[in-house]
């Protein structure tokens, strides 16, 4: 069975741990969640009460186990049940709507991040003691600023004080969302802001890690034979060193990914920007049981695909790798 | 036991973490840094609700009082509601740093009990559980909190304290375990075993003591990770909006509009203090990652040949998994992970 293969089992357990995480907690909670629900929204059909109980497993609809598989068949369909706080929309309607934003913005600005921040930690880690070591208590200053905090920062400075970039919103008020140009050009613009403060506050952590493995790798014995041969600086640095220290460094992307998401989520707030973030925050503030649930389950599946790419991308990087699956 | 006072003076120059006298000159700068930035904090946690100028809480009823910058009698400005800031700011350290140490804490020993347990029973177990370790890795924590704490009736301190700690674990147990593995192979304790020592005092006596530094750092990971998830789950509204904490001061501050209102001085000071208390953290860990392996140090023992800083080689083993044969279930278990890519081991039972 080839590597890929089994890591694909390996996510697919772990989708299965959180899809059943998912399932349990409602129903330990003490207490009837419908009817402090339907007391908190008196607009509510009274039809909801049906589809809450079956949501949350109250009022006895079947044996647990027949709960279950009634409750993994839906998600199977994509079918998450119904939103209190937008009654009647379909939680899956707007999960479709917000998750585009969330994937273009957070994804392109992790990208380029972690691209930048990996180039940025090759060159500090080579010449170690160097100009760039100097910059590091800054950087690690960076690191340590919550997401949505350098957000508000930044909006203070480049929205409130200087009126460069818009202060929310995905994209200008009187744009209807489509495939035109004013409004995509609109919405990049909109996102500027945002994936500035992705890209700021988490490079410095790319940088980090790799400046760290290339430290160790450049004191290998193969890094140094390949200097002694009398090969180009940068052919040694690009060839030798870097190429093995990006392994370990694509295995570090691959564990950070789902906290570079999360700040990234909270991070939509303060921009109000209309992405899964937003859409989280306003489901908390309204009990939204259903929609806060689903947006879990979409984040966890959402890091479990990108967990999955980076190992292919692993496989293709790694030789080793390679020559091990064409003997499988 | 007559033989574990030798080996253990061998150990400790090869993990370089007795504190002898001069410690404090030996530490790296950044480390210096971190410890005097951290203790600041703890000294204003300790004194600082003693010596609030005004209760956080109240809300002076007269319109002069409200959104004030910072002045004479309010040191940091006002709230909307007329709410002293400082008083606010010297609460909300106090219980954040509070609900940091405490998660640290226990989530650390939780790393310590299940990846010393892992590493010990080996196989088939061991297995299972860097398996079941791997998954949460995984499961983005955040998100899972949201859900987790969106379901108690009142979300207090105490529940966000059992929850944190029981997510914040993977990371730390996941070094502990390939530590232990790396340290149960060691003469000294094939040594204690000879002479008959039971299991759980080799690992209490024997092992734990030779991983204090590694504990340290995944302590001081875990607190930097708890009070990040506290402060950003309070600023979703997740937590007890009643009490102080550097998280509910940016929620208010947030939710009545402070940005657009251009009252900086509502939401910078705590921001500014989660910042400087996790840059404390990281500059912390950075410290004790150098004492281990001094090859990540600062130029101060390097020489400049040919444009090229070379320094001593490296007298420290650097923390590396060791691969072992695994058999039956075990190895089918340890296919799935990511590690077992790169186990060389394996790549020769394939050809």
């Amino acid at each position: 069975m080839s590597f890929i293969v089994r890591r694909l089992i390996f996510y697919v357990v772990a989708a299965w741990v959180a899809l059943t995480i998912n399932f349990f907690i409602p129903r330990l909670v003490p207490g009837n969640a419908v009817e402090s629900i339907m007391a908190k929204f008196p607009n509510l059909q009274p039809s909801a009460y049906r589809a809450l109980e079956a949501l949350l497993g109250v009022g006895n609809p079947g044996s647990l186990w027949h709960q279950y598989w009634a409750y993994l068949a839906d998600i199977s369909h994509l079918d998450f049940g119904t939103s209190v706080s937008e009654y009647p929309a379909q939680v899956s309607t707007l999960l479709g709507e917000a998750l585009p934003w969330t994937i273009i913005l957070v994804g392109t600005a992790t990208v380029i991040a972690f691209l930048v921040g990996t180039a940025l930690g090759i060159a500090a880690g080579w010449r170690h003691g160097g100009g760039l070591d100097r910059v590091l208590p800054g950087l690690m200053f960076l690191q340590a600023i919550p997401y949505f905090f350098f957000a508000l920062i930044l909006l203070e400075l480049f929205a409130v004080k200087v009126h460069v970039f818009p202060i929310a919103q995905g994209y200008s008020q009187g744009l209807i969302p489509g495939w035109n140009g004013a409004f995509i050009s609109s919405a990049i613009y909109h996102s500027l802001l945002p994936a500035l403060t992705i890209v700021l506050t988490s490079i410095a952590g790319w940088m980090l890690q790799m400046r760290n493995v290339m430290i160790t790798t450049t004191g290998e014995d193969y890094v140094v034979a390949a200097q002694a041969k009398g090969l180009h600086n940068r052919r040694v640095v690009l060839t030798y060193a870097a190429r093995n220290a990006i392994l370990p460094q694509l295995q570090g992307f691959g564990l950070a990914i789902g906290f570079v998401v999360s700040g990234a989520l909270v991070m939509e707030i303060v921009f109000s920007y209309p992405g899964i973030g937003l859409l989280l925050i306003n489901s908390v503030s309204s009990n939204d049981y259903a929609l806060t649930q689903a947006i879990f389950l979409v984040i966890t599946f959402a890091v479990l695909l990108a967990n999955l790419i980076v190992d292919v991308i692993i496989v293709f990087v790694d030789p080793r790798a390679r020559a091990r699956e064409a003997t499988r | 036991m007559t033989i574990a006072p030798a080996i253990s003076t061998e150990l400790t120059a090869v993990t370089q973490e007795a504190p002898q006298p001069g410690w404090w000159r030996r530490l790296p700068t950044k480390a210096k840094v971190g410890v005097v930035l951290f203790g600041l904090f703890v000294l204003t946690a300790i004194i600082g609700p003693l010596v609030t100028p005004y209760d956080p809480s109240y809300q002076n009823p007269s319109p002069s009082a409200s959104m004030n910058p910072p002045n004479a009698a309010h040191l940091l400005g006002t709230t909307q509601s007329g709410q002293d800031v400082l008083s606010q700011l010297l609460v909300g350290i106090r219980l954040t740093l509070e609900l940091g140490l405490i998660v640290g804490a226990v989530a650390t020993a939780l790393a310590v009990i299940v990846g010393v347990t892992s590493a010990f029973l080996g196989g088939f177990w061991d297995e299972l559980l860097s398996l079941i370790t791997n998954v949460f890795l995984v499961i983005p924590a955040l998100p899972l909190l949201i859900v987790l704490l969106g379901y108690f009736p009142n979300r207090g301190e105490a529940p966000t304290i059992i929850v944190l700690a029981l997510l914040g674990w993977p990371w730390g147990a996941r070094v502990m375990r390939a530590q232990t593995l790396a340290i149960r192979n060691r003469d000294f304790v094939a040594a204690s075993r000879e002479t008959g020592e039971r299991t759980w005092r080799i690992i209490t006596f024997e092992i734990v003591p030779n991983e204090v530094s590694l504990i340290a750092a995944s302590f001081v990971n875990t607190v930097l990770y708890a009070i990040g998830a506290s402060v950003a789950l309070a600023f979703i509204g997740v937590a007890d909006l009643n009490s102080w904490s550097l998280g509910t001061m940016l929620y208010w501050a947030q939710s009545q509009q402070a940005l657009q209102l251009g009252a900086w001085w509502w939401f910078v000071p705590p921001g500014l203090a989660v910042a400087l208390m996790g840059t404390a953290l990281v500059l912390l860990n950075t410290g004790i990652d150098e004492l281990g392996n001094p090859r990540l140090r600062d130029a101060s023992s390097a020489s400049r040949i040919a444009g090229r800083w070379l320094r001593p080689a490296d007298p420290t083993p650097v923390l590396s998994e060791v691969s072992y044969r695994r058999k039956g279930l075990a190895s089918f278990l340890h296919s799935f992970s990511r590690s077992s890519l790169l186990d060389n081991a394996e790549a020769g039972e394939g050809r």
